[in-house]
């Protein structure tokens, strides 16, 4: 009985360090680690899209919560004016959720440009979304508060080939990307006062 | 019959050098080695995980019920590699990406818990770190010298310098699957040829 009793004690104790070790590990890394991660997943779209910016578009975030919602910006300088925004949205494809970045123009309210995120479509169909630069480019110039859909459903975006889902998909986090911007444009607008000059 | 700390250290260089020898660890042996670089850090992971598990368990041999030390051992390993984890994360992003699913798999890497049973459990706190360091900078010496002979051949570089110029048509099988297998069978008798004399 003895020995049990110690067994039980040694391996709580030796549980209990371990969790504390990792828990006060985790949470000093954890900046750092979520600006690792936007650096290099959502770095090269968002360098993509704001190419021709001034500033650090990944240093000069801000995030905002409204409801259940919550969203990073990524702010881009053009003559040191904040006027371009770039955040994520997404859609539902074949796999799950198609991720995209969306830049748009603050000053228009067009979008500017559209990248892939993640995503996890049907390799050599729906997953050449990734560099199908054609299919993406369509979204730029578009008024950012319309609703996109594909030429089958009614609307003026050309679908890939084969890849009707996915082109869904990539229209749905668009037009949602859209909606996002319209809910926030108060707070977004607020948050871009402290970025210029 | 006691050795010394160097005798302790040395052993894991040639006569104990993990994947050679003692043919263990086999698992991240072959599945990273596609370049230097990724043997580099694979092996260097792998020694931090032994090291500290090695004095950890040599300094808890006394109050470790015997009933209970492999899951003792475990919880130790697993709070080390969850460690190396966070901070690669934080540090290297890039090479925890392609280092990916095998850096959590250090916990049930042959070498550490091998190393905890057979050597620390049973030896003092230093004679431990020194057996940890020994074994961890051996293997990453294997791995490292395995990743470079197959990205040598296979991609005609090393650490991504090129090293045969434009004109080298790339062995492109050494850096695929079967490569590794080649490859350390070939690593294998070399050793056994040079070891044996």
């Amino acid at each position: 009985m003895r020995e049990m009793v110690k067994m039980v004690i040694i391996l709580t104790a030796l549980s209990t360090l371990s969790g504390g070790l990792l828990a006060a590990l985790k949470s000093r890394t954890q900046e750092r680690i979520d600006s690792q991660v936007l650096e290099f997943v959502k770095g090269p779209a968002i360098r993509t899209i704001l190419n021709k910016v001034s500033n650090d578009p990944i240093a000069d975030r801000f995030t905002i919560k409204k409801g259940d919602i919550k969203e990073t910006f990524f702010v881009g300088k053009v003559d040191g004016k904040p006027s371009l925004l770039a955040f994520e949205a997404s859609g539902t494809g074949f796999g799950g959720p198609v991720g995209m970045m969306v830049g748009i123009n603050v000053d228009t309210g067009k979008i500017i440009g559209t990248e892939v995120t993640t995503h996890n479509e049907t390799p050599g169909v729906g997953a050449n979304v990734e560099n199908d630069t054609a299919f993406v480019g369509q979204f730029a110039g578009l008024p950012v508060n319309s609703k996109e859909t594909v030429t089958k459903d009614g609307g003026k975006i050309t679908a890939m080939s084969g890849a009707t889902i996915t082109s869904r998909a990539v229209c749905a986090a668009v037009t949602r990307a859209g909606e996002i911007y319209e809910k926030m444009k108060p707070e977004i607008e607020e948050k871009l006062k402290s970025f210029s000059g | 019959m006691a050795k010394t700390i160097t005798q302790e250290f040395v052993k894991g260089l040639w006569e104990e050098i993990p994947p050679f020898r003692l043919v263990l660890g086999l698992c991240p042996t072959l599945a990273v080695t596609k370049s230097m670089e990724n043997g580099i850090g694979m092996g260097l992971a792998t020694a931090f995980v032994l090291v500290c598990s090695n004095i950890l368990v040599s300094s808890l041999r006394s109050i470790i019920p015997p009933k209970i030390r492999i899951a003792c051992y475990i919880i130790i390993i697993a709070t080390f590699v969850t460690v190396v984890q966070l901070l690669m994360q934080a540090y290297t992003y890039p090479l925890y990406l392609t280092l990916g699913i095998f850096i959590p798999l250090i916990v049930v890497n042959c070498i550490v818990l091998g190393r905890a049973e057979a050597f620390a459990s049973k030896n003092s706190v230093i004679m431990s770190a020194a057996d940890g360091l020994g074994i961890g900078v051996g293997f990453t010496l294997a791995l490292g010298t395995l990743g470079a002979v197959r990205e040598l051949f296979g991609t005609g570089a090393i650490m991504g310098h090129a090293v045969f110029g434009p004109s080298y048509h790339p062995f492109t099988i050494m850096v695929q699957a079967p490569g590794a297998f080649i490859c350390l069978g070939l690593m294998l008798c070399l050793m056994n040829l040079v070891g044996n004399k």
